[in-house]
């Protein structure tokens, strides 16, 4: 089956259409990465498929349902998104412990003190960490809150923005471990939005690059190893990466 | 220009009360800055965002600092009255801080907020104002500058957050520039265009720059000197050149855990935290 589908998707804010004609499909499992340039409509584009961007048209289909231009809760259970912003996505008067355990509660889930501790355990967390503040972290210990707070539910589809660019490179290294654990055990699908080709490499399958609001070229990650892209910019991007655009072996 | 150093520090340290009385976050941190680049890295949570904010004695309570010496360009910072301080920030120390849009004022458009910065500093004429705001839209590579500085910060994605929270600190010409992760959002492209505008003003200006970040390539190509902090500490200090062959286990155990463009890993090494003594 596949986990997201988005055809001929075209999204505005008020008369400003920034994201114009998306298709892909993500097949259930699959990890994929859109990545481009900065104001592209990345962010834009998993915002509208977690209801958060109710100006578009097109289709979206997510585990088999069509979407609606709003949030549901039921969609939760099944969907999360992690913020790019970690500052702005975390209440500024709710303690961790009251992040990782709201959700619980709603959807009616017991043992929450063991989940909520085995969630910090598994990000990385200390336990001093559990009753603080978000102004009381530094900035990837909020992303890995925020990163903790949308597992925590098991849900099935995860849409990541960003996941880890907040994170210096050693916890960067556990977190995208600890999403490829659980993407192994539990057949997790990845829609994730990141402008580090490397972290692509090592998490994706394949990837969509978007450039000025279009999506411009879909190619394996494998790409990544032999530098093989059509598209003028993705092959920019690459360059600038990095990458060898001479490899083509 | 003076041949004192810009900036000195010796012994800074940062506490928070916690249950089990006052913690120190940062343990100690002296280095001594020049019109040159300094790069801090480190691991998350070890204190680099807390050194840059000291600097510009703007750790919150119920958080304190103190420090043996904080001198910038010969002024004793730790005892300048809170006015002058903010009379000295934003105009000749800028942060950039790690969250751009938290620290954008939500209820003004991007051009009002950049054009407020330059007037706090320069007295122009509206127009010269409105030209010299593009201007620097366009120097961050922000694409349709004109609309952009009509936007709200909520409105605009968090690559140019990033890059117009750059354009704020720098346009009020600092003598000192702290930077907090200020490209994490960006592609290497645009990173790189941005870097270098940073860069051509350390050359040309005499700016002096902090360059905060978890990218440790990045650091090494545009710095020239590299503080390495964990828990709170300095625990190498090198060469940007040397980075690569640095030698402490917790600097080797960072660069390892870098993915690679060609990866086959199935999985990163991660940081045996246990495995360096003193922490
Ligand atoms: N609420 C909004 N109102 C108006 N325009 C918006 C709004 N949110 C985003 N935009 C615009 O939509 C475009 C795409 O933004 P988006 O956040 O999707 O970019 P992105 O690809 O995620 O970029 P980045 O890599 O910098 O995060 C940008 O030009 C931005 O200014
Ligand atoms: N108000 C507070 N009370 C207690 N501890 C705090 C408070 N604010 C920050 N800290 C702690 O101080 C330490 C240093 O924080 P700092 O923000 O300097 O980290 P950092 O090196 O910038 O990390 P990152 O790379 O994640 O941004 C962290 O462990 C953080 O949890
Ligand atoms: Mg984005
Ligand atoms: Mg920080």
């Amino acid at each position: 089956m596949t986990a997201i589908s988005l055809k001929n998707l075209d999204i505005s804010y008020g008369p400003t259409k920034v994201v114009e004609a998306a298709s892909f499909d993500v097949a259930e499992g699959e990890s994929f990465a859109l990545v481009g340039e900065s104001g592209s409509g990345k962010s834009t584009i998993l915002k509208a498929i977690a209801g958060l961007a109710p100006d578009w048209t097109g289709e979206i289909t997510v585990l088999g349902q069509p979407r609606g231009h709003s949030v549901d809760h039921g969609f939760a259970s099944r969907c999360q998104m992690v913020f790019q912003d970690p500052y702005g996505s975390l209440h500024p008067r709710k303690s961790v412990d009251r992040v990782l355990s709201e959700p619980l509660k709603i959807h009616g889930i017991s043992n929450r003190d063991a989940r909520v501790e085995d969630m910090l355990a598994a990000v990385g967390l200390d336990r001093r960490f559990r009753f603080r503040y978000p102004h009381q972290l530094s900035g990837g210990q909020r992303q890995r809150v925020a990163i903790a707070r949308a597992l925590m539910l098991e849900p099935k589809v995860m849409l990541l923005d960003e996941p880890t660019s907040a994170l210096d490179v050693s916890v960067q290294a556990e977190i995208l471990n600890l999403l490829k654990k659980l993407r192994r055990e539990q057949g997790l699908t990845y829609l994730m939005v990141t402008h580090n080709l490397p972290v692509v490499s090592f998490m994706c399958d394949r990837m969509a690059v978007m450039h000025k609001g279009r999506i411009v070229e879909i190619a394996p990650a494998s790409a990544l190893h032999d530098g093989r892209f059509q598209d003028p910019y993705t092959q920019s991007l690459y360059a600038a990466s990095g990458g060898n655009p001479d490899r083509k072996d | 220009m003076s041949q004192s150093p810009l900036l000195e520090l010796e012994n800074l340290r940062v506490s928070f009360p916690t249950p089990k009385g006052r913690v120190e976050v940062v343990k100690g941190l002296s280095f001594t800055l020049g019109r040159e680049r300094l790069g801090i890295v480190g691991e998350s949570g070890s204190g680099k965002s807390m050194t840059g904010r000291a600097i510009l004695r703007l750790v919150r309570r119920p958080g304190q600092q103190d420090a043996d010496k904080m001198t910038f360009d010969g002024i004793d910072l730790r005892r300048l009255s809170e006015r002058r301080m903010r009379d000295l920030r934003g105009a000749r120390i800028s942060m950039i801080m790690q969250d751009p849009k938290f620290s954008l004022n939500p209820v003004m458009t991007i051009g009002e907020q950049i054009a407020e910065a330059l007037r706090t500093h320069e007295r122009l004429a509206r127009r010269d104002v409105q030209a010299r705001v593009l201007q620097m839209l366009e120097a961050v590579r922000i694409n349709d500058p004109k609309r952009v500085m009509a936007l709200y910060p909520h409105e605009v994605s968090g690559g140019m957050g990033q890059r117009i929270m750059i354009a704020m600190m720098l346009i009020p010409r600092p003598d000192l520039l702290i930077a907090d992760e200020p490209t994490s959002a960006l592609d290497v492209s645009v990173q790189a265009q941005v870097l270098d505008l940073i860069d051509e003003l350390v050359r040309d200006k005499g700016m002096g720059l902090i360059l905060i970040s978890h990218d440790l390539n990045l650091v090494a190509r545009y710095c020239d000197h590299i503080l390495v902090m964990h828990a709170g500490q300095v625990v190498e200090s090198c060469a940007a050149s040397e980075l690569h062959n640095a030698t402490h286990p917790y600097t080797r155990g960072l660069l390892a855990a870098v993915p690679r463009m060609e990866e086959t890993r199935e999985e990163l090494p991660v940081l045996d935290r246990s495995a360096w003594s003193g922490t």
